[in-house]
């Protein structure tokens, strides 16, 4: 019998703390799969951000440092800048990336800054219980949109993606989902290129990820999974938003 | 050359790689400086960030990677960069913040005062913690002081506040600058750059144990015992037979040092005692000199802020009198002067013994 | 071509993405509860398990390994 699957050695051999059925889960093994088979495991520095995935760094194997709220892009522009030699990411949900941290992260794609963001939507927070987030779709019940989201009183769901799809430093943006064989596979491929992108030295990468929040969708596991293909990715069209790398898909 | 632009060279000199900030009056000399003269250097980077709290994280992210990482701003851009100071001072990260205070609160002026002194010396942001704070007051001293800036961070591990002002950054005074830039920039050891040769670290100030959170606080209270003991630095003038000893730091110190001397000059028996280092405060010093000296006058830029250090450390061993302007209103010496004669006067200093 | 996979029954949280994606039915909930208070499923070593590794690839928990012959 030979292995087909198993655990990539970058992922540290720790339960997760993420609910059953939290995309979380998907993409920090998908990413470590990438760090093992891209060897970057001695030359990357992830930035993960408060929110449920603020203890990231008891999962990757590799150098982490702590951001403060929405900062991300910011400490990793400082921290590329000092030290190009490096491949860094940040690591940022909905509210992180899209509400305290949109300057941060409009600016950093504007100035092309050779980083990468995978930005995990959930359209809610998460760690907090459940409030409402800027991608929230209209009608969403949150705890603090208890009737729905109203766009008369707190505006649309945002399209960060497409935002910043229009700055030239922007290189390489893509959407894709964590629901499904596919769409993980997809993930994979997504993250890799943008990866791939800032070793090339090419400019701002950023990945978005449609990620299943079961608890604070009030769901069943498959019911968020399902719901990501039914509902939310209406609102956020999957696919590749922007890709002037000029270079092949990586598949 | 003008002391903005001064604690420019300087930092260069100081092997500063990074220099990340915002425009605010009355600190633009420096980031032109560092625009025009850092930027270019080899391995040194520049950025105008899009605001005072991306800059102080751009820091944070520089200062991970080991290399000398300094910010500038003014007083309500100081206000915005607390938390990132905060986070610095939890994850033990040297870095070198410069605050050209200008009056406030709130958008307030752009002329030089000194309301800050709570905000630089009380940590500023949330939390307990501390950062050193050195009170310049020359453009020699800016020079001075930032080169010394870069070395305490590197040394203690800690963000490390010039409290400057409008007044300094703006004058032109000569000055000489006593170090070469380096050829090679430093790293700091236990830089977090990729986990090459050893385990993977992580940098983090969150924990959800408080026991832990705990640890970490005393530890931190430990290291802040040590600099008390090793880097607290003041200066006297004319104390040795003074009946009055003026409090001042910074600008207003250089104002009343002119007071002094005019005070002396008419047979008062006045001196003054400078803190340089704001936190920590010297307030050894001030104990030694309360026991000869009874009268002491705290002037300041502001409403009355190291007042209250001054009155932490005496107690009732002084008699403790406060002449204050805010708002960035600069007293002259000669006023400075009279406050000091009728304080005198009124007291009885000039008495024969 | 058989295959055969082995799942850390500590480690599943019971989310049942797995036997969802499942297309030979070989994998069901367990009768028991697990230290963790969650019910896992179990691999069913008699059906026909091809090793296709879906079930590796949706597991959140990464407690499953594949193997193929």
């Amino acid at each position: 019998m030979k292995v087909v699957y198993s655990r990539p050695k970058s992922l540290k051999r720790r339960p997760f703390h993420y609910c059953p059925g939290c995309g979380h889960s998907i993409v920090h093994r998908v990413m470590c799969e990438l760090i093992d088979e891209m060897n970057l495991q001695e030359r990357i520095v992830g930035i993960p951000p408060p929110g449920c995935s603020v203890f990231a760094y008891y999962y990757f194997d590799v150098d982490m440092v702590e951001s403060a709220h929405g900062r991300g892009a910011a400490v990793a522009t400082g921290f590329k800048r000092a030290y190009p030699e490096a491949i860094v990411f940040t690591y940022q949900g909905d509210g992180d990336l899209a509400a305290i941290g949109t300057a941060e992260t409009i600016h950093a794609a504007n100035r092309g800054e050779k980083i990468t963001a995978i930005f995990i939507n959930n359209a809610v927070y998460g760690m907090t219980g459940g409030q409402m987030a800027p991608t929230t779709l209209e009608n969403q019940m949150t705890t603090t949109t208890p009737y729905g989201r109203d766009p008369k009183i707190e505006g649309y769901p945002i399209r960060i993606s497409e935002m910043l799809a229009l700055l030239k430093g922007a290189v390489y943006i893509e959407r894709t989902a964590v629901n499904s064989p596919a769409h993980i596979q997809r993930t994979k491929r997504a993250i890799r290129k943008a990866l791939q992108t800032q070793i090339d030295g090419l400019g701002f990468s950023m990945v978005e990820v449609l990620s299943p929040c079961p608890t604070n969708w009030r769901m069943t596991p498959i019911e968020s999974w399902q719901w990501i293909d039914k509902v939310m990715s209406k609102e956020f069209p999957l696919g590749v938003i922007k890709d002037i790398t000029g270079a092949k898909d990586a598949d | 050359m003008n002391g903005n632009s001064a604690i420019g060279e300087a930092a260069i000199r100081a092997g500063c790689q990074c220099y990340f900030g915002y425009p605010i009056t009355p600190q633009n000399e420096l980031i032109e400086y560092m625009a025009k003269y850092l930027s270019r250097r080899k391995g040194c980077c520049f950025i105008q960030a899009e605001s005072e709290i991306s800059a102080i994280n751009m820091v944070y992210g520089a200062s991970v990677a080991g290399v000398r990482a300094m910010t500038s701003s003014s007083s309500p851009g100081i206000s915005l960069k607390q938390e990132g100071i905060s986070y610095l001072a939890a994850c033990e990260l040297p870095a070198v913040i410069v605050n050209m205070s200008r009056g406030g609160p709130g958008l307030g002026g752009i002329s030089a005062a000194q309301s800050d002194y709570f905000q630089a010396t009380r940590g500023g942001g949330h939390g307990d913690y501390r950062t050193i704070v050195l009170a310049p007051s020359s453009v020699q001293e800016l020079a001075d002081f930032t080169h010394r800036a870069f070395e305490l961070a590197d040394k203690y591990l800690i963000p490390v506040i010039i409290l400057g002002d409008g007044m300094l950054g703006q004058m032109m005074e000569p000055v000489e600058f006593k170090h070469e830039a380096p050829e090679e920039l430093p790293v700091r050891s236990r830089a977090l750059r990729g986990a090459k040769g050893r385990p993977s670290r992580f940098i983090k100030t969150f924990t959800s144990n408080p026991a832990e959170l705990e640890e970490i606080n005393w530890s931190l209270f430990r290291r802040y015992q040590l600099i008390k003991k090793e880097e607290t630095t003041h200066e006297t003038f004319m104390v040795e037979d003074a009946r009055l000893i003026v409090v001042s730091f910074g600008i207003a110190a250089r104002i009343a040092k002119g007071a002094i001397k005019n005070a002396r000059a008419n047979g008062m028996k006045v001196g003054m005692l400078r803190p340089i280092t704001l936190w920590p405060f010297p307030s050894e010093k001030l104990q030694e000199l309360a026991k000869t000296t009874k009268h002491f006058l705290v002037f300041e830029m502001n409403m009355g802020q190291m007042l209250e250090d001054v009155q932490l450390a005496l107690g009732d061993k002084g008699e403790i009198a406060f002449y204050g302007r805010p708002g960035g209103v600069i007293s002259t010496p000669s006023e400075v002067f009279r406050v000091i004669a009728r304080l005198y006067y009124q007291n009885g200093l000039d008495a024969k013994k | 071509m058989k295959g055969y996979i082995e799942i850390d029954q500590e480690l599943c949280k019971g989310c049942q993405i797995c036997l969802t994606f499942c297309t030979k039915a070989v994998i069901a909930l367990h009768s028991k509860v697990n230290a963790a208070g969650y019910v896992p499923v179990a691999f069913n070593k008699d059906g026909n398990c091809n090793g296709c590794g879906v079930c590796a690839i949706v597991c959140p928990e990464v407690a499953i390994e594949v193997y193929r012959e």
